[in-house]
């Protein structure tokens, strides 16, 4: 029985012969699958059971993770080119989010969403210094960046300076506010409605809504 | 039987205090802010106290949460941005006092 995290390595210093000597190929990439953690362990054993018992199938459980990568940010594109050609959708997004996704078919869960508009005067960025809070209903899984210690600690302790790292000028004129998801909201970033896209459509809009213009360490993409 | 919510003390533009205190266990309120002063912005609803829920008992009284707002340079003493920028933090309410009036 092999211990939980011991690395199978080919470290070893005994003789046989498969090969190590004849090539030079790079060294090879090492799996991230194969050494079980102690919840790797327990998740598989308590889903095994519940798949023996019948209650229920693997079939589902492949499902929801189907359903939980199929998330995007195309969600929040939606919600945002929406609100940028509808003034009253607007308001009513700003004033009660979960009401108004749903009125757009997106199921907004058991957390309270968050509206941030951008505007002239304020620039709004969203981080989670504890952990990795983001609404993955309407942003899908958040990029690797967000989790990492260095944004989580420098959004809010520098924002300016990592937001310039992120392609982003903020004049000193505009406010930069930062949002820390600490506890049951979750945040959208309302980015501006970049010049020269009156008389675009809704769904040519959503296009330029990227993922981290919606977090807020970008603007929308200009059009063209 | 049912435990009641705590009731809210506060009210958006209400000055606060964050507690200055190290508790073990599952704390959402960030060791940077403690100690600091701030503005209520909101108040969010009432949520299962998560330092209870964390250890599986039942987060109660549940307690009110409130987005506070911050200024950078207050909270930073070497913040380098403008002294508008701000940090708005959900913080419960149990973690909070009556700030110093304005």
């Amino acid at each position: 029985m092999t211990a939980p995290n011991e690395p199978r390595t080919h470290d070893h210093a005994h003789e046989h012969d498969h090969g190590h000597d004849r090539g030079t190929h790079p060294p090879a990439r090492p799996d991230t699958d194969d050494s079980l953690t102690y919840y790797k362990t327990m998740e598989i054993a308590v889903r095994e059971l519940l798949i023996e018992k019948g209650i229920i199938t693997a079939d589902e459980v492949r499902g929801a993770i189907e359903a939980m990568d199929a998330r995007s940010p195309a969600q929040g594109a939606r919600i945002v080119a929406h609100a940028w050609t509808d003034p009253a959708y607007k308001a009513r997004l700003l004033a009660d989010p979960n009401a108004a996704v749903r009125e757009l078919g997106i199921e907004p869960g058991a957390y309270k969403l968050v509206v941030l508009e951008n505007t002239a005067t304020i620039h709004n960025l969203v981080v989670c210094t504890l952990c990795s809070c983001y609404p993955r209903y309407v942003l899908g899984l958040p990029p690797d960046w967000y989790k990492s210690r260095a944004y989580r600690s420098r959004a809010v302790r520098e924002p300016r300076t990592v937001l310039r790292e992120f392609g982003t000028e903020i004049s000193d004129s505009v406010e930069v506010r930062v949002h820390d998801s600490t506890a049951d909201m979750r945040y959208l970033v309302l980015p501006e409605r970049p010049a020269g896209t009156e008389g675009m459509s809704e769904a040519k809009l959503a296009e330029l809504v990227t993922r981290d213009s919606m977090i807020g360490v970008a603007r929308a993409r200009a059009p063209g | 039987m049912s435990t009641p919510d705590a009731g809210p003390r506060f009210r958006a533009g209400d000055r606060v205090r964050v507690r200055f205190a190290d508790a073990p266990g599952h704390i959402r309120t960030p060791w940077y802010i403690r100690g600091h002063a701030g503005v209520i912005e909101r108040l969010c609803g009432t949520y299962g106290n998560p330092e209870e829920l964390a250890f599986n008992r039942p987060g109660t009284p549940r307690q009110p949460l409130y987005r506070v707002r911050f200024k950078q340079s207050q909270v930073w003493p070497d913040y380098r941005g403008p002294a508008t920028d701000t940090v708005d933090i959900e913080i419960f309410q149990h973690w909070l006092e009556p700030g110093d009036a304005a």
